[in-house]
């Protein structure tokens, strides 16, 4: 695949998150998060996924950009806070995300906050150089 | 009245096309209320393009779970677009297309068009587009229950299949 800057690869994401959640060009900042401020429900994640493959011509397995199941597992969650196992799970599965700001506050609500549109170039430049 | 919003599949693409049709007749009663005048405009039986968003789900629902044999439970979980040009009135016909785009265990992203013919002049023209997102819930609801009616693939649609030739598709554990 040819080399594809990352000023690229945000320039697609936006469009693609321009098609999949309906919102303006100006609203999809680097900081921006998927759902806290472009309003992404759970089926958009699977919209996204989608997309980027389509975009970027690769291939993303399911639970690879987003964490699913969680709430399912009682090791993982315990009085709405993600457990230590957690998150080591999520570091392991998800290098492509920033933890730091939910270490400090584990409550299950907060996990929607780390998802930005950040994470995701950073993801889609981690798959197209591998 | 039955939930069926398509009359008899036409063609037959496994995992990529599938296309229906939907004759539109003024046997259905909402078309009398879809306009009926009371605001002061003419009257005019029109066939609501929500009804129209559900043809081509039916048809797009049918082709996804056709792929795991209808073992998965599909439901439309998001209409990622939806255009149409022009109002459909009773005596014409609709053909929806319907084309799988992507499906993988937790559900499927499907494209659209919408056909239209005037029996006037017996010819087809294309006047919508419909983008559509399927979820299989058995695979993201953790097991949760739900009622056998939510889904399409009932009885009645089972019919659709048969008279389809498609009977082969259905497998008799579902």
């Amino acid at each position: 695949m040819a080399v594809i800057s990352r000023d690229e690869i945000f320039d697609k994401v936006k469009e693609v998150l321009e098609n999949a959640l309906g919102v303006d060009a100006e609203e999809v900042t680097m900081d921006a998060t998927l759902i806290g401020d472009l309003g992404a429900e759970s089926i958009d994640f699977l919209d996204i996924s989608f997309k980027l493959e389509q975009e970027f011509s690769i291939k993303i397995d399911q639970g690879e950009l987003f964490p699913e199941n969680l709430m399912s597992d009682d090791s993982l969650v315990e009085d709405g806070k993600l457990t230590d196992k957690a998150m080591d799970l999520l570091r392991e599965r998800m290098p492509h995300v920033d933890f730091s700001k939910l270490e400090q506050d584990r409550r299950v609500d907060q996990l929607s906050e780390v998802f930005t549109v950040s994470s995701l170039v950073d993801f889609i430049e981690r798959k197209v150089s591998a | 009245m039955r939930w069926m919003w398509i009359d008899t599949i036409i063609r037959f693409e496994p995992e990529a096309r599938l296309d229906t049709i939907k004759n539109v007749s003024l046997a259905e009663e909402h078309l009398h209320d879809h306009f009926d005048g009371s605001d002061g405009i003419e009257p005019l039986a029109v066939a609501p393009a929500s009804l129209l968003v559900e043809g081509m789900a039916q048809t797009a629902g049918i082709l996804v779970g056709s792929v795991h044999r209808f073992k998965e439970k599909v439901v439309l979980a998001k209409v990622s677009k939806f255009e149409v040009d022009r109002d459909v009135l009773a005596g014409q016909s609709l053909r929806y297309e319907a084309y799988l785009d992507r499906i993988d265990a937790a559900g499927a992203s499907t494209s659209g068009l919408i056909h239209l013919c005037d029996h006037g002049d017996g010819r087809w023209v294309e006047i919508g587009r419909a983008d559509l997102m399927f979820s299989h819930l058995d695979r993201n609801m953790a097991g949760r229950a739900f009622p056998e009616h939510n889904f399409v693939f009932s009885d009645n649609f089972r019919a659709i299949l048969v008279d389809a030739g498609l009977a082969h598709l259905i497998d008799e554990d579902v």
